[in-house]
This record gives structure tokens, sequence and C-alpha cells, in this order.
């Protein structure tokens, strides 16, 4: 309860909690799964898991781009990367995902043109500003980052940019969350929606959940407040023998989600048939490619690449942290060969990771003396 | 990746590519409101920017909240870099 009191209404709070603590059946083993990786950072920073009963489990979800994406997508981009004139761009937390030939910034110091960028306008302005190379995005993120992507391709377009290219990786929720609902051994009895996905994609992509397996949902925002008000309603409808989608977030997230970011989206991709995901395999339509009109645009035509599988690093066990089969603090590497610095597995190396919260949090907890 | 920075609207620029200058803290850029095309963006708004794109609007209590939100969560250094790292703003070509 050590950080209550820095939070927005902590008289809330525990009210809150209390109520959880109150409603929930004490013989049950309850385990849901916040979805989003922004929902992990705040769940592991708040030290919410202290907030719930013990009979509370939190699994963390697939919602972290880079902790999802294969290694062997990775090595398809680095090998982009290393071909003469290419300017290779790519946001931050990617910079630190290891290929089988090392990271982005490892391969920066051996010579190649790869820049951070924080924006995909960035990279646009880049080719813009560089005629004469080839300009690369290696574009990652779910439905909240897809847009952004697509309006600067489409901005591509339209001012005629010929040396501007996407490697796109961007991957849809709902098909992980479908590979999740089916996969044999994952128990989850609820789910945590995530809360900027939906500003894209509104309420209603979730309702297969409620209807098809029975299990609620509850779209989140990000505060602490948030997050235990979202278990509540988890937990009132499993009570109540309901299995609904709900919208705690309703504040930011309307119904029909952005209209303009998902015509956006469906100008400028398609769906993939398949693609690979880190620790879920491999999953049907769940990810986006560039439609054959943008192909003057699309890295995959302009350098072709070996689409190598690449396994992970033998000891990591990423794929069942990612699928919440084992702790981050069970697998073997953690906090020794793996750390945030030296990043083994891609879980370690974002905030959103559960690894890297995980490890930041427990080395909080020490450096707070408990 | 999923930092969610809120911003002030200070001024609408070239209405046909849809970019507004915002305040974030005190610093001033660029950023892209195409997605608020329905909505409808106006002077003073506040809105939810993520790499570079105004997501949502939101309240002016709720922009403080979730400054507050990056604030203890120790995310609000990093949020600063990103808005200050913007580069497509500079020059005006994209």
């Amino acid at each position: 309860m050590k950080y209550v009191d820095e939070f927005r209404d902590p008289e809330l709070i525990r009210k809150t909690s209390d109520e959880i603590h109150r409603v929930v059946d004490p013989d049950y083993h309850y385990r849901f799964m916040e979805v989003c990786g922004g929902h992990t950072f705040s769940i592991f920073r708040f030290g919410l898991q202290n907030l719930l009963p013990a009979n509370i489990e939190l699994v963390h979800g697939p919602g972290c781009p880079v902790c999802v994406l294969p290694m062997g997508r990775m090595d398809d981009g680095l090998s982009i990367a290393r071909q003469p004139g290419v300017i290779f761009t790519a946001f931050g937390d990617v910079m630190r995902v290891p290929g089988r030939q090392g990271t982005p910034l490892e391969l920066r110091a051996r010579g190649a043109d790869i820049r951070m960028i924080y924006s995909p306008l960035d990279a646009l302005k880049m080719a813009i500003d560089h005629p004469d190379r080839q300009v690369v995005l290696f574009a990652i993120g779910f439905e909240t980052t897809a847009p952004s992507t697509a309006l600067t391709l489409l901005r591509a377009r339209e001012r005629n940019v010929s040396n501007f290219f996407v490697f796109s990786n961007h991957v849809l929720i709902i098909p992980a969350i479908r590979a999740i609902l089916d996969s044999p051994d994952m128990r989850i009895d609820g789910f945590i929606g995530p809360g900027h996905v939906s500003t894209v994609i509104g309420a209603h992509p979730y309702e297969f959940i409620a209807k098809n397996y029975g299990k609620p949902v509850v779209i989140s925002g990000f505060e602490p407040l948030d997050l235990l008000q979202s278990i509540l309603m988890l937990v009132k409808q499993m009570r109540e023998g309901r299995s609904e989608v709900e919208n705690q977030y309703s504040r930011v997230v309307p119904a029909q989600g952005n209209i303009p970011a998902l015509q956006a989206m469906n100008e400028v991709f398609e769906v993939r048939p398949f693609f690979e995901w880190r620790g879920l395999g491999f999953i049907s339509q769940s990810a986006l490619k560039l439609r054959p009109e943008f192909a003057r645009w699309d890295a995959e035509v302009r350098f072709p690449v070996e689409g190598v599988r690449v396994t992970d690093p033998k000891a990591a066990q990423c794929g069942e942290v990612l699928k919440g089969v084992l702790k981050p603090h069970q697998c073997k590497l953690f906090g020794k060969e793996c750390t945030p610095e030296h990043p083994v597995g891609a879980l370690m190396v974002s905030s959103e990771g559960a690894c890297a919260a995980y490890y930041h949090h427990v080395h909080l907890r020490q450096a707070a003396g408990e | 990746m999923c930092l969610a920075i809120p911003g002030q609207i200070v001024e609408l620029l070239d209405g046909d590519h849809h970019y507004a200058m915002v305040d974030v803290s005190g610093v001033r850029r660029k950023i892209n409101i195409h997605l608020l095309k329905q909505e409808g963006a106006h002077l003073g708004d506040w809105v939810l920017i993520h790499v570079g794109f105004a997501m949502s609007k939101i309240s002016e209590e709720q922009a403080a909240e979730q400054l507050r939100l990056l604030g203890m969560s120790g995310e609000a250094d990093e949020a600063m870099q990103e808005v200050l790292g913007y580069q497509f703003g500079e020059g005006n070509k994209t």
C-alpha cells in the first residue's frame, strides 16, 4: 500500500480495493489477462497486485509490439539495413531488440546507417531530405500505431516520394486474443481490454469474446484507479454470471472507434494470411501488409527478404512468459544473463514487456528497502 | 511505444494536411491531427498524442491527470524526449 497516498483519490482506491476483496469468491483462483503492454507497465509500476486479493492473478498478455516480434522478422529488417544506400529507421524500443547478428544499435556501431525516430512522419521527412538514399521505416505496433503508418504512406503517395519504404510488422489484437482463447494450455477468466487500441477499433470487436467464449471484457484506462475499477467490474460480471464487453475508459474510447483511423488503415493495408508471433507461433490473419496499390513503397517488394524462422535462444523462455504459463522470474535467464541493459529476449527490452516491468518493479522495491 | 502524451492545440496549421501546433508542458511542436477529423479540432483543445499524431480529444482535467501519471511512473522525461524528437515539423517538408 506504499504508493496509494500519491495516487489521485487514494480514498477511492482503498474503497475499490476493499470492494474487490469483499466480492471475490475466496475459493476460486481468478486469472485475468491484461492484454496491453501499457497496462502491464502500470500494474508493476504501481504495485497494483498488492491491492488485490491473493486469489486474483494477473496474466500479462501479448500487447507489447516488440515482445511479440519474432527474431526472424528482426533479422529480415536488419538485412535490409545492411544494404548500401539504405537509411533504416525505427522507434526507440526496436533499437535494442536482439536479432541473430545483434541489435540495431550494435549493427549501427558496425557502420550501418540506422536512425531512431519518434514518428513515422520523421522517416518520411528523412526520405524527402535525402533523395539519393532509400529510407526504410521498420513499422511496428498494434492498431494504435498502424493508422499513423497508413497516413504517412498516404502522404508519401500524395507527395510522390519514391525513396520511402515501409517494412510492416503491424499486428492486430483481436486474432491474438482469439489464439489465446483457443490455446489449450491457457485458462483466462476475463480480459482487461487495451485502452489506446480501443480508441481506434472501438468496443465492438471484443463482442465475440463475451458472446462466443463467455468471458467478460472490460476496456480500461491506465491509472491505478482505472485498472482496479476494471478488475472489480470483471469480478462482478463473473459473480453475476454475465459475460459482456464493458467500457471503463469511455471518457476516451468511443464505442465505434476512430473512423478516420480505420479508413486510413483500410485504404493502405490488407490482412496477411498468417504471421508469426513470438511465443504464440503462427496466427492466421493477424497482421497487416501493404496493399498491392502501395507496392512502390513496400520494403518487402523493394528489398526481398529471406523470411527466415529463427528460434529464440535456447535457454530463454519468452514464449512461456508471453503466454502467462511462466512468471518472468521463473525463466532461467531472468536477472542473470537477461537484464534490461543486456536483453536476451524481447520481453526484457521494452518497459511494456512483462520481464522488464517485473525487473524494474523488483529493483524499485529493493531500493525502497522492502 | 504506448506512451500517450497530453498536449493543447495552440495553432491550427495548413488545413489540407491536418497539422496543428501543440503545447506540451511548455514545449511547442507540430503534430498531425488527421485522426480528429470526425471530432473536429479547435484552438485550445486538449489531445492525446502518440508517435506524432493526435489520437483523441480529452478534457483539460484528463490531460492534467495523464501528465501526473507520466510523472508518477517515471515516464515524463521519455514523453518530453519523444515530443522534442519529432523532426517532421522542421522545415515544413512533410
